[in-house]
């Protein structure tokens, strides 16, 4: 795997309005990995895939897509080379999946060109691969929250991009789809080759999925690389303000995050209390 | 790295196994893909039914609307004269009386049906017609003006100082409404308040006007299509021969608006442009049809609402909208020209209609939450 990366950030610097979110901060998204963006509520992970994917037009600094700044490329452009799934998308009442699925062909299409056969061959080839063939004709509302981010990943597979952008895509989900939905990242990238970089709450997930961790915290990156690499006790800590054990996962191999809160840590409390005089 | 569609797909197949070589097809129901050459597109087939009924609807209802009046004519003789039969009397009445009135009515419908549709689509939302954002009022206040103001001397007529009339007040309610793009709530609360400001102000001109001049501009505010000749045909028809296809082919985008701002410009749509030229089209249309007829309530408002449930999909048919507005307005017509002795005006039977419709929409949740 060559470390060549289409998808650059440099210097950028990232604000709503008047509130500064994250200044100065560079990042290369490697070709043909899955990034993992980890950190704390406002950090800036999800200000930060938004200017990647164009949506927010920095105020330093730039975004480079396939060398070219991604604020002076036409949108239609963009979109036939870079994928988005927002944070819980939301689909208008009574829509298909399959009228969801064709909507990803919408950068390929013009108003007198709006469903070719070349459009019909690749829809259905993503709602096969993704699963969703026999609900296509269910409408996306009536959909449990696992089968819907199914369909909305079909869309953007269906966008037929190269690089791919989640933000959240695990959000409200119950375990089980948890996996499901990263299975299907997982996927997306062996057997499609796609450059995943994802926003994700869950640091064992992203350590379990993610060939690569960006750490950040107050808008700037802390570590960035191999999970096995880089994620450790010091950097739990560090990002999240959390003590923790960090061991291997006995399952997957790769790094595991055991916190030292909770029960572990009531148990640390009593043991100071003890110690203790009490006032009665 | 490519993404062609025959990547490697079978290995979720499984025990089925049935390697199709033939063409991949999209289960969609209801749906027929039409290819002709490079031109393609995908056609609801309940769309080209209610269609298709909408317009026999329309046709019917404007044989009626020709024979009905002082000059009673059989529905037959009424075609028999439109394909150039007839006695010569027969043919000044539907030529030179009545089908002026009829036609100025089935495009006023249309114009609104597809403006509503347009305007719904843009907002996401059920409540954003022509009516609703302020489009209406503006009309009036540049009709009453004129007629309340202008006396016999005024430098421009009603149709044209009520097409101007709309337009400022549209790019009023749009400006204060924008925030990078509209938003559909935001949107019909401004629309809201700067059709009370101007509605106000149509009072005032009503309360300080002559008597004669505020009867006359009473009977404009009803939305009438009472002794229309061709001279009000003509540049309604004029104007909807360019406004209709802009805003058929600026329509495209609006299927992707559906979704949230983010996934629509993650999906190559430019955001403000896109809704802009459509409200844009969706202003001209309801301007023009406000100019010929006067305020003509709840058909925008209405029609995209039935023709989405009648044909069913996630946002209203623009086409179908169109049809079923000119069909409504031409039978509003003739309701309120059979119902009384006295003529009513036709605003009034679509309002009579639009309104219980308006109270069961916001009363029932789900589709306007």
């Amino acid at each position: 795997m060559t470390d060549s990366s289409r998808l650059r950030a440099q210097g950028l610097r990232l604000a709503y309005g008047d509130v500064p979110v994250l200044d100065g901060l560079d990042l290369d998204v490697t070709d043909g990995e899955i990034t993992a963006i980890v950190g704390p509520n406002g950090c800036g992970k999800s200000t930060l895939l938004r200017a990647l994917s164009r949506l927010l037009r920095p105020q330093a600094g730039q975004v480079l897509l396939d060398g070219r700044l991604i604020h002076q490329t036409p949108t239609r452009q963009v979109a036939r080379a870079l994928g988005l799934l927002p944070q819980s998308p939301v689909a208008p009442e009574g829509l298909t999946v399959a009228d969801l699925v064709m909507r990803g062909r919408q950068p390929h299409q013009a108003w007198f060109r709006q469903w070719g056969a070349d459009d019909e061959d690749v829809v259905a080839e993503a709602l096969e691969w993704t699963g969703m063939l026999d609900l296509a004709d269910r409408p996306v509302d009536t959909l449990s929250g696992g089968q819907r981010q199914r369909a909305w990943i079909s869309m953007a597979l269906a966008q037929g991009t190269d690089l791919l952008l989640l933000d959240e895509p695990t959000t409200f989900l119950d375990l089980a789809h948890q996996l499901d939905v990263l299975d299907l990242v997982g996927r997306l990238h062996r057997e499609r080759g796609r450059t995943v970089v994802m926003v994700l709450h869950d640091l064992n997930l992203a350590a379990r999925y993610a060939h690569r961790l960006v750490a950040m915290r107050d808008g700037r990156i802390v570590a960035s690389g191999p999970p096995a690499e880089i994620l450790t006790p010091e950097l739990v800590e560090d990002v999240f303000g959390v003590r923790a054990l960090v061991v291997t996962d006995p399952a997957a191999g790769t790094p595991l995050v055991v916190p030292l809160a909770g029960p572990a840590a009531q148990a640390a409390e009593r043991g100071a209390e003890q110690l203790s005089p009490k006032v009665h | 790295m490519t993404t062609t569609p025959d990547a490697p797909a079978a290995t979720t197949t499984g025990a089925a196994g049935t390697t199709t070589l033939a063409r991949r097809r999209v289960p969609h129901a209801g749906l027929a893909p039409v290819r002709v050459g490079r031109v393609s597109g995908l056609v609801r087939l309940r769309a080209v039914l209610v269609g298709l009924l909408g317009l026999a609807g329309l046709c019917a209802a404007a044989v009626a609307g020709i024979g009905h009046g002082d000059y009673p004519m059989h529905p037959a003789d009424v075609v028999d004269v439109l394909f150039g039969g007839g006695t010569k009397m027969d043919r000044y009445v539907v030529f030179d009386l009545r089908l002026p009135r009829v036609l100025t009515g089935a495009l006023v419908g249309l114009a609104l049906g597809l403006a509503g549709a347009l305007t719904q689509t843009v907002a996401r939302n059920a409540l954003a017609s022509p009516d609703v954002l302020g489009v209406t009022q503006g009309a009036s206040v540049g009709a009453v003006a004129v007629v309340v103001l202008g006396g016999a001397g005024a430098a421009v007529s009603v149709p044209v100082a009520a097409l101007l009339g709309a337009l400022a007040a549209a790019v009023a309610v749009y400006a204060l409404a924008w925030r990078r793009g509209v938003h559909g709530h935001r949107f019909i609360l401004i629309g809201l308040a700067v059709g009370e400001v101007l509605s106000g102000l149509v009072s005032y001109l009503l309360v300080r006007a002559e008597i004669v001049d505020a009867a006359k501009a009473t009977i404009w505010l009803n939305g009438s299509l009472s002794n229309r000749d061709w001279s009000s045909v003509r540049p309604l028809a004029l104007s909807l021969c360019v406004l209709v296809p802009l805003a058929l082919a600026t329509s495209f985008p609006t299927r992707a608006l559906q979704f949230g701002d983010d996934t629509a410009r993650g999906l190559g749509v430019r955001l403000q442009r896109a809704q802009l030229v459509v409200l844009l089209a969706a202003v001209g249309l309801a301007a023009a049809a406000t100019a010929a007829a006067g305020p003509i309530g709840f058909v925008a408002f209405l029609t995209p609402q039935v023709a989405l449930r009648l044909v069913g999909g996630p946002k209203p048919p623009p086409l179908v909208s169109a049809v079923l507005g000119a069909c409504l307005l031409v039978t509003a017509d003739l309701v309120a020209r059979t119902l009384t002795p006295h003529e009513l005006p036709a605003g009034l039977v679509t309002a009579a209609v639009g309104a219980p419709y308006l109270l069961w929409l916001l009363t029932r949740t789900r589709r306007t939450s």
